[in-house]
């Protein structure tokens, strides 16, 4: 009898079917709800701000493994690029000059993600990078956002966010700021529905165990526990945790941005710190500093401190005593 | 007791319905049987026959050469025929082969065994000195496992019933089928180790195994066993898993079961033990599953040690479809076969052929997306993202720190791993250079040491050379008119 010959594949011979496309992927269909509450409220601006930023960060990616020698038909397909240039698109005012737009994808990915080694390699959030380096070369293209509609007309106007801010230092107290046009129900107008939708998303992500929950409930955590105390504190010079919350970038900074794995801590007590850390870090910035919105330095931010945090949060191995 | 612990790990697809649709079916013994010097534990026994001697069934063949390795019984009566090399699950390996002469003649020792009126020790000689190896797939001695337990004065035997890993559920049948010869066992057991109380441990996802078992038990009316269902998540069968799974407990990383107080057996093995006592057969025959898209008819076959795989299938009706890939063991640990010669061993519990729908390919290698699924899925608290990466750059001291010896290659990060990443494949290499440098370690010592001591030999000569010429001057100069 001759034995029959067979194949042979190291173990498992099974796997779960998960791969980066389908994470990739699903994050952006999760990211549709954010897109048509900013068309609801800003107009129809962002489509092409997306067009823009998509067109720019493929032709980049393509660019980048062409120069690195690398076969661009994997990387090219797998998504990650669209999140980078989505989120980015979602971030920017729908008026930014287009090549503004590119320039903050190029900047994204090329020198944040592709400089240092592609996906996988890069210590800080592309995205973030890229609108940080918008924000800080063309502040007042940056924060020109219109006036929330619909109807939706030319004028820019003040955000919440800028709003509270100027308001508070010009010693207006929160009863006379909360009255203003840029202030909705609960936190910022129109902001507060594209909060919800990214909330939605959020919701449908982790149902999907695309994301876990340690990132984004630690953010929560980390922002509505410092403003509801300084609310409490002084209620007239601090806005609470519930404007917070609806207010700004801040459910897209927990669900979509700071749970971006690559550039977040890894094991599930690090991600619980660095959540933690962007939620207070945001909430720092938004009263103290010196630009509206603090989500994308206190992510940045966050970011250089992951390589400690992962160093100091390695969990507790199995028959191994805690140490 | 402290709050027992959600089980970690994954939840594949259990592929076990089609095998259970027969009732187990024992095979004839083969014409030839195949006996492998090492059962699967990683040592080879020692030949006591030689070619051309008769045995009988249940004759001593082999014994054992160390502690994990076990005593082997010819399965058929007749003459051995060869001892030589034959390709086996795990590689080549020395095998003694018999031919069988179709009269399953009993040796002498085969006959019932009164463990009753035996002392502990003397039973666990006994039951040593019969073969019986944990048929989980370890095939470590099951007397010398229990002969630990007896000295460290362990509590509790915790009978291994999960079965835990896709397409495997010969444990399952065997449940099903002979639960009163698993409450034997497990008395039997008891006795040998000393151990007061049993629990027999089933994956909820086998209620019929449940049922047979808690009817056992009852009819058996002995208190000192009971039975626990748990969740089935894979790999609640391995041992430390299951351990904490049931008492809350972790066996510390450097030690052994009985150093909590338990002592782990499986209960194929626990049936082994009751056949043994009931007839004196030695570890002659285990329940294989053979299954899988690439067989025709899928079940439960109870084979003598030293039948071929290609015997296997083909009592199962042959192969069908285009099977792809031959596997030892099941979905997630098992040994892809180049060839279906090798023969069963105590250790084998499963086979498979498997056709391209049941493997499930691992997509295209990506680079690691730090996204953390591994280690929420690993059971042993690892960050097999961060091993992979120290493994990549071979860091030894980061490897160390992280875990790699923890690591049980249970496979479950590479299950969920979304960039496709062979990780227990690298893991396991890992492992082998750690040895290797070990190993070159420990040899550079010895050399280092015998360079040494021939230093001091070399010193010593020429200190003694030194006062043997001064002594003798001394001697030489009285005489000396100076």
């Amino acid at each position: 009898m001759t034995p029959v010959e067979f194949r042979t594949f190291p173990a498992p011979h099974v796997v779960g079917g998960y791969t980066v496309p389908r994470v990739m992927y699903q994050v952006l269909v999760a990211l549709l709800p954010v897109a048509m509450a900013h068309v609801y409220v800003y107009g129809p601006g962002l489509v092409l701000q997306l067009a823009v930023a998509a067109a720019t960060a493929l032709l980049c990616e393509a660019a980048a493994l062409r120069l690195r020698h690398w076969d661009a038909s994997l990387p090219l397909r797998d998504g990650s690029v669209l999140v980078t240039a989505a989120l980015l698109a979602l971030c920017v005012p729908p008026g930014l000059p287009l090549w503004l737009t590119a320039l903050g994808v190029a900047f994204a990915v090329l020198l944040a993600k592709h400089a240092y080694g592609g996906l996988g390699q890069n210590p800080f959030n592309p995205a973030m990078v890229g609108y940080v380096v918008l924000l800080v070369s063309f502040p007042a293209a940056m924060t020109s956002w219109p006036e929330p509609g619909p109807p939706w007309d030319a004028i820019t106007g003040a955000t919440a966010l800028d709003a509270l801010r100027t308001g508070l230092r010009q010693s207006y107290t929160m009863e006379e700021l909360r009255a203003g046009p840029a202030f909705g129900t609960i936190g910022g107008a129109g902001a507060e529905w594209i909060n919800v939708a990214a909330l939605a998303g959020g919701a449908w992500l982790l149902a999907r165990r695309v994301i876990r929950w340690h990132i984004p409930a630690a953010m929560l955590a980390g922002l509505a526990a410092p403003a509801a105390l300084a609310h409490a504190l002084d209620p007239g010079a601090h806005a609470g945790a519930a404007f917070h919350l609806a207010t700004g970038a801040t459910m897209l900074g927990a669900f979509f941005i700071a749970t971006d794995p690559v550039s977040a801590a890894t094991s599930d007590r690090g991600r619980l710190v660095y959540g933690a850390a962007i939620g207070l870090l945001t909430w720092i910035i938004r009263t103290w500093g010196s630009y509206p919105d603090g989500v994308a330095f206190a992510v940045l931010i966050a970011n250089a401190f992951v390589p400690l945090i992962d160093r100091y949060t390695v969990p507790r191995i199995h028959g191994h005593a805690r140490e | 007791m402290s709050a027992l612990p959600r089980p970690v790990g994954v939840r594949p697809d259990a592929r076990k319905s089609a095998a259970l649709a027969r009732p187990i079916a024992v095979l004839a013994a083969p014409e030839f049987a195949v006996l492998a010097l090492d059962q699967g534990s990683g040592t080879a026994s020692v030949p006591v026959v030689a070619v051309g001697d008769p045995v009988r069934l249940g004759t001593l063949v082999a014994r054992p050469a160390a502690p994990d390795s076990v005593s082997l019984h010819a399965p058929v009566s007749g003459r051995v025929r060869a001892i030589e090399q034959r390709p086996l699950v795990h590689g080549d390996g020395l095998c003694v082969v018999i031919e069988n002469d179709g009269a399953e003649r009993l040796d002498t020792a085969v006959r019932p065994v009164g463990w009753n009126g035996l002392a502990g020790p003397e039973l666990l000689e006994r039951l040593h000195e019969a073969g019986i190896a944990g048929l989980g797939g370890a095939a470590f001695p099951a007397g010398v496992k229990l002969a630990a337990a007896r000295t460290a004065d362990v509590s509790m035997l915790l009978l291994n019933g999960a079965e835990c890993e896709p397409w495997i559920c010969c444990d399952d049948a065997l449940m099903r089928e002979r639960a009163a010869d698993v409450v034997l066992g497990a008395q039997v057991m008891l006795a040998a180790s000393g151990a007061d109380s049993c629990v027999v441990a089933i994956e909820d996802d086998k209620p019929e195994a449940v049922a047979a078992m808690t009817t056992a038990i009852d009819a058996a009316g002995d208190a000192r066993i009971t039975l626990r269902a748990l969740p089935a998540v894979y790999p609640l069968g391995a041992e430390r898993q299951l351990i904490d799974a049931v008492t809350g407990r972790e066996v510390p990383h450097d030690r052994l079961p009985p150093a909590i107080g338990v002592v782990c057996q499986n209960v194929g093995t626990a049936a082994a033990v009751a056949r043994w006592v009931r007839t004196g057969w030695p570890a002659i025959a285990r329940i294989v599953t053979v299954t899988g898209s690439g067989v025709a008819e899928p079940a439960n076959v109870e084979a003598r040690i030293g039948t071929t795989v290609a015997q296997l299938v083909a009592a199962c009706g042959g192969y069908c479809g285009e099977p792809l890939s031959l596997i030892a063991g099941g979905a997630m640990t098992g040994r892809a076969l180049g060839t279906d010669a090798a023969p069963v061993t105590k250790g084998l519990a499963c086979v498979v052929a498997a056709t391209a729908s049941d493997l499930s390919p691992r997509g295209p290698e990506r680079p690691c997306i730090r996204c953390g699924d591994c280690s929420a899925a690993c059971p042993a608290y690892l960050l097999p993202q961060q091993l992979h990466r120290a493994a990549l750059v071979d860091d030894e001291a980061g490897l160390a720190r992280l875990g790699l010896a923890d690591c049980i290659e249970c496979g479950c990060c590479d299950y969920v791993c979304p960039s496709g990443i062979p990780l227990v494949e690298r893991f396991r290499a890992a492992k082998a250079r750690k040895l290797e440098r070990d190993i070159d370690r420990l040899r550079a010592e010895e050399a280092r040491g015998r360079h040494e001591r021939h230093l001091r030999r070399l010193a010593a000569e020429a200190e003694a050379e030194r006062r043997a010429f001064d002594e003798a001057r001394r001697r030489a100069r009285p005489a000396d008119p100076g």
